[in-house]
């Protein structure tokens, strides 16, 4: 019983400052289920025409066939591009971006990535990102505006042919769309696999403390 | 835990939401996070039904697909043209696509073959080859982007379709040209009025300053170089200028209709 006290005690405490506030739980996990909606269905689209010597499995594409794929995809993608917005607009207002972000410095990359490999990275206040997560963050960030402009070139190459043509034009836009979502998948693996291995950053992406 | 159980998800196995949590959390507050209710392996018994197969979810997505038309609609720019490239650029062979197979694509003898006009237009005459091939044609080489997602670059020649439905006195303000095709299923295809207009939509005679080869539609291909190319219908035999929305062969299916680049 006298540990319910002690814990009363530290609600008061963490109830005033929330690891992750509201507003980013809510638009990392509507992300989350868009990202992995616009990924499913993408791969349902690259098989119709594969860039590569091989497609995806039927068990992990999202559509059923390309008609299919196509309508995930070009439904999944409002959710991701006004979620995405919002939390762009307002990682910049708020001067979260600034905050949690920076300074990212390759000496901080380094050190933290050997402590992390050896285990010895701290995670004692997640209230703080370390560098290897400010870099992953970060570069996700801005991979995840590459690939929305990338989709949007191949999507209309004719009206928006000035953005098609900054990437090279379309082929080589369509593989610039593929990189970008095997970089995302990438960091996904790395993602969940370490919030699983440090659940307090999981429970504080859900409940905030 | 009978004041516990107040607090559990309904349909959620108790055990295994407590298990979850006590591994996930081996610090302080679990009471707390256990009230929350917010347990990882139980969320996946929830969500394990199948969403994508419900009739809901594709309702939903066509109408989505509806109102990308209409966003499609309002960034179509009537004056941005298709990028040209020059003949070098023209990718050999040119690629045959269909729902069928070459051998089994449309055999159309351009001496008995008239384009039948039908709907809103002043003159409803029929077109021989020969009337069709007098009237003053322009060349273009752009990029063909398929559905599927690759492209070739083509050539074609032919009147642009605009200066047609001027001349037979179609009603600009109409919604659709809809187009017929002499194959077996009769390929259909709706092009809204702006796109129709648009300077280098073509009625095709000539692939690569050749008479349009079989394979490419003989023997008059529509080319909307705005579009994708389900949208630039071959072996066309008729059209029709009208306000009704009357559907195409992969628009039914579930291809999005506007499908503009």
């Amino acid at each position: 019983m006298s540990s319910l006290v002690v814990d009363d005690a530290q609600t008061s405490r963490a109830s005033t400052k929330a690891i992750q506030p509201a507003w980013v739980r809510t638009l990392h996990w509507i992300n989350a289920v868009a990202m992995i909606l616009m990924i499913m269905s993408g791969w349902q689209i690259y098989n119709a025409s594969p860039l590569f010597g091989f497609t995806f499995s039927p068990a992990i594409t999202l559509g059923g066939w390309l008609g299919g794929g196509l309508l995930w995809h070009f439904a999944a993608m409002w959710l991701l591009m006004v979620n995405g917005l919002v939390y762009l607009v307002l990682g910049f207002v708020t001067g979260r971006f600034r905050t949690k972000l920076l300074p990212i410095t390759a000496d901080g990359v380094i050190s933290d990535t050997r402590a992390a490999l050896s285990g010895r990275l701290s995670h004692d206040d997640l209230t703080k990102y370390n560098y290897v997560q400010k870099l992953l963050y970060a570069g996700i960030i801005a991979v995840g505006v590459v690939i929305v402009l990338s989709g949007l070139s191949i999507w209309k190459p004719v009206q928006l042919q000035y953005l098609t043509a900054l990437f090279g034009g379309y082929d080589v836009a369509r593989y610039v769309h593929f990189i970008c979502m095997a970089a995302i998948v990438a960091f996904l693996v790395i993602h969940v696999a370490l919030a699983v291995l440090v659940p307090k950053s999981l429970r504080a992406m859900i409940i905030g403390r | 835990m009978g004041r516990m159980r107040s607090l559990l998800i309904p349909g959620v196995d108790g055990r295994l939401l407590v298990k979850d949590a006590v591994k996930t959390m081996p610090e302080l507050s679990r009471r707390r996070f256990i009230a929350s209710g917010a347990s990882l392996g139980a969320l996946t018994l929830l969500t394990g039904c199948n969403v994508s197969d419900s009739f809901s979810a594709e309702d939903m997505l066509k109408q989505v697909s509806k109102f990308n038309d209409s966003v499609q609609a309002l960034i179509f720019n009537p004056d941005a043209l298709a990028p040209t490239f020059p003949e070098s650029a023209i990718t050999r062979p040119f690629p045959f696509n269909a729902y069928y197979a070459l051998d089994d694509a449309p055999e159309v003898d351009g001496r008995a073959w008239k384009l039948e006009v039908r709907g809103l237009v002043d003159n409803k005459k029929s077109w021989t080859l020969e009337e069709l091939y007098q009237l003053p044609q322009v060349k273009q080489v752009t990029r063909h982007i398929c559905v599927e997602g690759w492209s070739a670059i083509g050539s074609w020649t032919g009147t642009p379709l605009r200066d047609f439905l001027k001349l037979i006195g179609a009603d600009s303000r109409a919604k659709y040209v809809w187009f017929q095709c002499a194959d077996k299923e009769g390929y259909n295809s709706p092009l809204d009025m702006r796109t129709a207009l648009h300077p280098q939509t073509q009625m095709t005679f000539k692939f690569g300053d050749e008479i349009l080869p079989r394979a490419y539609g003989f023997p008059m291909k529509i080319r909307v170089p705005t579009k994708l190319g389900f949208k630039n219908p071959k072996y066309v035999i008729s059209m029709e200028v009208t306000n009704d929305y009357k559907g195409g062969f992969w628009e039914d299916q579930g291809y999005n209709s506007f499908s503009g680049s």
